[in-house]
């Protein structure tokens, strides 16, 4: 307990007279007591697929299991879909169309998504801990974004579905039919509420695939879609890994394709539908630019930086996995950050004040290791928090490497985890010159104080989102979607309503 | 340095210090609000913030025997065996100093602080109010809460504003100075921080500064706390200087307490979760902790009328 | 002995200059009644990589133009070839086409650009968007040109579909490389002396001539184009998709064998301008 003593009195003290640089201690004075989050997931030990409004057995009678990548332990086994079940989802999805969803009035599409959302949102703590369970992503994102933005996803699509309109001024629109959307690890309800919502408001029917490694939020998803009566086949899960993907794109019966996930698998799936003439959204990798100038307000330029490169341990496309930093402020800057990182709690995904989770599957935690000792044998100059890491699951600590040059491998590669590298400039042109420098071009931020610079940064930076004294912001009215080769197409707003429809 | 003179270099206080983006900041802070404060880790947080509270009343209707209930308290939040340390000071109008002395004895770890220079406002010649501040010490005060002339601030004359703050440091003699900025009328977060510089720059070690009089609309929030804190950290890691700060006004639940405790634990780090580097300007603060500590102590949550009645000024 | 009129030599414009291809090849061009017109440059691989490389130089500063600008320069072009449309209807006669169907052409096609002249500072307020999130935020939704181009042209109306791929696209500041239909490229080099004529900066409009069999994949797999607009034939969609995928860029492929009526009122949009569109959102905080 700290007892008063008298203040000292001491004179003022010259600054640095050959006194040790004064530090911050964050030492264990007040250490939390283990806050973990008590909801109930409601997991099933086995979850089915889900066809024509039906749980069903895979007709190969194939399961795999989902791991809790927090701990390694098997939280349920997931259906193993075949080429039979994917034609089974495909004609589900089909006759749904055929059957009415498509030509049903827009008001009363529109009742079933707000009635999705409303489900959702009751049962948001639930789906939070299975997200976070599954995923390993820490319990205060998964509570505080992932659940409520897919809610509001289906929320906010939901009134645009009697008010298609006005989604393409001067031209009528209708949907495309049946649609095929394979979805990554890093959002799992999240993205599926990206691709549902808009193919649903406009009158398509889909088939999904989850990301193997994180299927069971889409599959408690589709509870809440019997319990709102939404039509069998309108929407249908196959579950599996990537020849599953393979066979929900490749497949003949969707007339539109929406992919989210690496541009390496991206570019796969485009060349699987040469020739094929089939829409597509790609929505791929990326390697972001955050840009700090010295006039920036620095320390919500270094919450920003945090932010984006360690939200969701960096398993982000639009991660801001390069800092780009004016040299004059680069040793503040740097110094600020790793302050700001000795405080970042690693841990237990369920805790409530775990900042950052799990790594969602060993391959994932192999391929960062890879790279950061890439990085490590490059010269890069390494900082890693000295958090002490669990014993059991993946984890990865904060990681900063500084000094680091435009050819490098870590400032190059997509690394899809908690690994920020940093990179100075001196001119606004060397920061639009360096940040354009690849051929991702999803997102983009820039830190500084002067208004007419953020609009020439904005304009210059090729990338279809840009953070402006922020970063990683979503909103369902806010498209979002890549320049170059981070993919093509929007998702969000107006615009990605666009991607789901055809002019007539 | 680039100034030709100090006055200049004070017209570059806002370029030299930098600025604050308002949404970035509450949007950090809003975070503090979702950690998760349990069982030991709240009880340690409950009596640290009892142990940081300057209990208050600034009253007209003040009298001796208000004062005197009030040092009962601040020595004796509750039943001892609760184990509720002492607060760490009472705070009151220069008038009533004497008779806090008498009721809390010259032997007390409880300190007396009492808001000089023409609190609240701050609006009288600088002559009354350094000779409010020596009468104030004079009488047995441990502490000074001074007003800074916001006026001058918001003209622009940093440098009478500084100065004065150098005066009362002088008139305060072994006393331990607080600065209120009165962040609700400097308004914008790039303000408090700069007006922050311009207080540490010229206060001593050990010395704080503070939100507000608790008189205005607005008083200490998460976001001017985080303001102060991270110039305080600036400061420091340039300087070497710890300077102590006390948010005040507003502050009423214990939940919020500890809120404010996590600020300092993830910007200041340990050396500041003291009461020589942190206080609370509060009332009835002390009895919701006192409160918390007997529901974390029995288990069951707690009527308001088993504490005794704590001054209700803010 | 009547006087031997002089002939005009048929060059490719790129980069705002009138070339012969590199490789110094050229094809012959009969007229309607098979009697030889002129020799036709026969581009290369290599023409069309200086010509994305004219189009890259000429590019951001095409881009920087203002929307008013752009849409004055176009409206120019269209008094160009208004002011010579005898000129150019007789080039469209060339592959056969009656007098006052190319008339209908020409006229049609000086349409289509002043069409595409009054959207260059409109299309935007129709296109972008303010988004209201549910945060402190101002979020709006600009467009930006893609960059390069590459159109490849049909052979029917030669010069109407020609100009309806590439108007839209340079309408937002796309630069354009264009592959001219091979049985009617005539009306192509007539192009590039009026867009010569214009105040279309060179390089913004890259024109070539050719075999489509030759420089197809180069068009799919050259990296710095970035969206394909084209009227091509299943083989040439599939071509051009797989190679679009090694730099996932955006295609817009047209069934040749399908019927396409360029005169149509649907045949011009500003869904066509968006095609050759990125969306950019930008965040930015609402404080003080």
């Amino acid at each position: 307990m700290p007892t008063l003593t008298a203040a000292k009195k001491s004179p003022r003290l010259a600054a640095r007279s050959g006194r040790p640089a004064p530090e911050l201690i964050f030492g264990d004075l007040w250490e939390f007591d283990p806050a973990p989050e008590s909801a109930d997931p409601k997991l099933k030990a086995r979850y089915e697929l889900f066809i024509d409004g039906k749980f069903v057995a895979p007709k190969g009678g194939k399961y795999f299991d989902s791991i809790n990548p927090a701990n390694e332990q098997k939280l349920a086994e997931i259906a193993l879909a075949g080429p039979a079940d994917v034609d089974a989802a495909y004609a589900a999805a089909r006759r749904a169309y055929d059957g009415g969803w498509g030509k049903m009035p827009g008001r009363e599409r529109a009742k079933y998504l707000y009635r999705i959302a409303r489900l959702l949102q009751d049962r948001a703590r639930e789906f939070a801990v299975a997200e976070t369970l599954d995923g390993g992503k820490p319990i205060k994102e998964s509570r505080d974004f992932d659940v409520p933005m897919a809610a509001a996803h289906f929320f906010y699509h939901a009134g645009w579905a009697d008010k298609l309109d006005y989604v393409a001024p001067g031209r009528k629109v209708a949907p495309l039919g049946v649609v095929g959307q394979v979805i990554p690890w890093n959002f799992p309800l999240l993205m599926c509420a990206w691709k549902l919502a808009p193919a649903l408001a406009m009158g398509n029917t889909v088939v999904l695939k989850p990301a193997e490694t994180t299927s069971i939020t889409a599959l408690k998803l589709a509870e809440i879609f019997q319990d709102a009566g939404l039509p069998p086949g309108v929407v249908n899960f196959v579950t599996g890994a990537g020849e599953v993907g393979a066979a929900v794109m490749n497949h003949a019966t969707p007339a539109k394709i929406a992919f989210t996930g690496s541009t390496e698998v991206g570019k796969i799936i485009m060349r699987g539908l040469a020739g094929t003439d089939k829409k597509m959204t790609m929505e791929l990798g990326g390697k972001a630019a955050n840009i700090v100038f010295d006039d920036a307000p620095l320390d919500q330029a270094v919450e920003g930086i945090v932010n984006g490169i360690f939200f969701n341990q960096g398993h982000v496309c639009c991660a801001g996995s390069r800092l780009l930093v004016q040299e004059s402020v680069a040793g503040k800057v740097l110094a600020k950050l790793k302050n700001r990182i000795r405080t970042l709690r690693v841990g237990d995904p369920l805790d409530k004040n775990t900042d950052i989770g799990a790594i969602n599957s060993r391959e994932q935690l192999d391929k960062i290791t890879a790279l950061v000792a890439a990085g490590v044998k490059e010269g890069g100059g390494m900082f890693q928090s000295p958090c002490t890491l669990p014993t059991k699951g993946f984890y990865f600590r904060p990681t900063l490497f500084s000094g680091v040059s435009m050819s490098s491998t870590v400032a190059r590669e997509e690394i899809f985890g908690p690994v920020l590298s940093i990179l100075t400039f001196r001119t606004v042109d060397e920061a639009i010159e360096k940040a354009n420098n690849t051929a991702y071009g999803l997102s983009a931020g820039v830190w500084t104080d002067k208004g007419s610079r953020i609009l020439k940064m904005s304009t210059e930076l090729k990338a279809g989102v840009v953070w402006a004294n922020t970063y990683n912001k979503f909103d369902p009215t806010s498209p979002f979607g890549g320049y170059k080769e981070s993919g093509f197409g929007r998702e969000g707003g107006r615009q990605g309503l666009l991607d789901y429809c055809k002019l007539v | 340095m680039l100034a030709r003179s100090p006055q200049a270099a004070l017209q570059r206080l806002f370029d030299e210090v930098g600025s604050v983006d308002q949404v970035g900041i509450e949007e950090r802070v809003a975070k503090y609000g979702t950690r998760s404060i349990k069982k030991g880790a709240k009880i340690w947080g409950l009596k640290t913030a009892v142990s940081m509270v300057d209990l208050t009343t600034l009253e007209g209707k003040d009298t001796p025997g208000k004062v005197a209930s009030l040092c009962q308290k601040a020595l004796q939040p509750h039943d001892a065996e609760l184990g509720v340390p002492q607060v760490a000071a009472v705070c009151v109008y220069p008038a009533m100093v004497k008779h806090a002395r008498k009721a809390l004895g010259s032997d007390t770890a409880v300190r007396i602080a009492s808001v000089a220079t023409a609190f609240p406002s701050g609006q009288a010649p600088l002559k009354t109010r350094l000779a409010e501040v020596k009468a104030a010490v004079a009488d047995g005060a441990d502490e000074i809460d001074m007003v800074i002339n916001r006026g001058a601030f918001l003209a622009g004359e940093f440098g009478e504003v500084q100065d004065e703050i150098a005066a009362v440091v002088t008139a305060c003699g072994d006393a331990t100075l607080k600065v209120i900025l009165e962040v609700s009328e400097l308004e914008t977060y790039d303000n408090i921080r700069a007006a922050s510089f311009l207080a540490m720059r010229v206060i001593r070690p050990g010395d704080f500064i503070k939100t507000s009089t608790g008189k205005t609309s607005l008083n200490a929030t998460l976001g001017n706390n985080q303001v102060m804190l991270e110039a305080i950290r600036d400061f420091y890691l340039d300087t070497g200087i710890p300077i102590a700060m006390k948010p005040a006004g507003g502050i009423r639940t214990a939940k919020q307490a500890l809120t404010f405790l996590v600020a300092v634990k993830e910007t200041l780090g340990d050396a500041w979760l003291n009461n020589n580097r942190y206080r609370f300007g509060a009332s009835s603060l002390l009895n919701d902790l006192v409160r918390q500590l007997e529901k974390e102590k029995t288990g069951a949550y707690q009527a308001p009328y088993y504490f005794s009645e704590a001054a209700e000024s803010y | 002995m009547p006087r031997l009129p002089i002939t005009k030599t048929p060059k490719v414009y790129v980069g705002g200059a009138f070339i012969r291809s590199e490789s110094a090849r050229v094809f012959p061009l009969k007229d309607a009644s098979g009697e030889f017109f002129a020799n036709i440059p026969q581009c290369t691989r290599k023409d069309l990589r200086n010509a994305v490389e004219a189009a890259a130089k000429a590019g951001p500063g095409w881009a920087k133009r203002t929307a008013y600008n752009r849409g004055q320069i176009l409206y120019r072009l269209g008094e160009m070839i208004e002011a010579r449309a005898g000129e150019m209807a007789d080039a469209i006669t060339l592959g056969g086409a009656t007098p006052a169907a190319a008339a209908r052409e020409v006229a049609a096609t000086v349409d289509r650009l002043i069409y595409y002249a009054g959207w260059t500072d409109k299309y935007e307020q129709v296109l972008g968007n303010v988004n209201p999130v549910a945060a402190p935020y101002f979020n709006f939704t600009v467009t930006e040109p893609m960059g390069i181009i590459g159109v490849i042209a049909p052979d029917a109306s030669p010069l109407l579909a020609l100009i309806s791929l590439i108007a839209p696209a340079i309408t937002s500041g796309n630069t354009v490389v264009a592959l001219a239909s091979t049985t009617q490229p005539y009306p192509a080099i007539v192009l590039g002396e009026m867009l010569a004529t214009s105040d279309l900066p060179g390089g913004v409009v890259n024109l070539l001539t050719g075999f489509r069999k030759e420089m197809i994949s180069t068009f799919a797999t050259h990296t710095h184009l970035r969206a394909i607009s084209a009227v091509v034939n299943a083989e040439e969609r599939k071509a051009l998709a797989l190679g679009a995928a090694d730099s996932v860029k955006r295609t817009h492929l047209l069934k040749a064998e399908e019927k396409h009526d360029w005169f149509a009122d649907t045949a011009q949009s500003v869904y066509a301008i968006r095609d050759t569109l990125e969306f950019k959102t930008t965040w930015h905080p609402v404080g003080a």
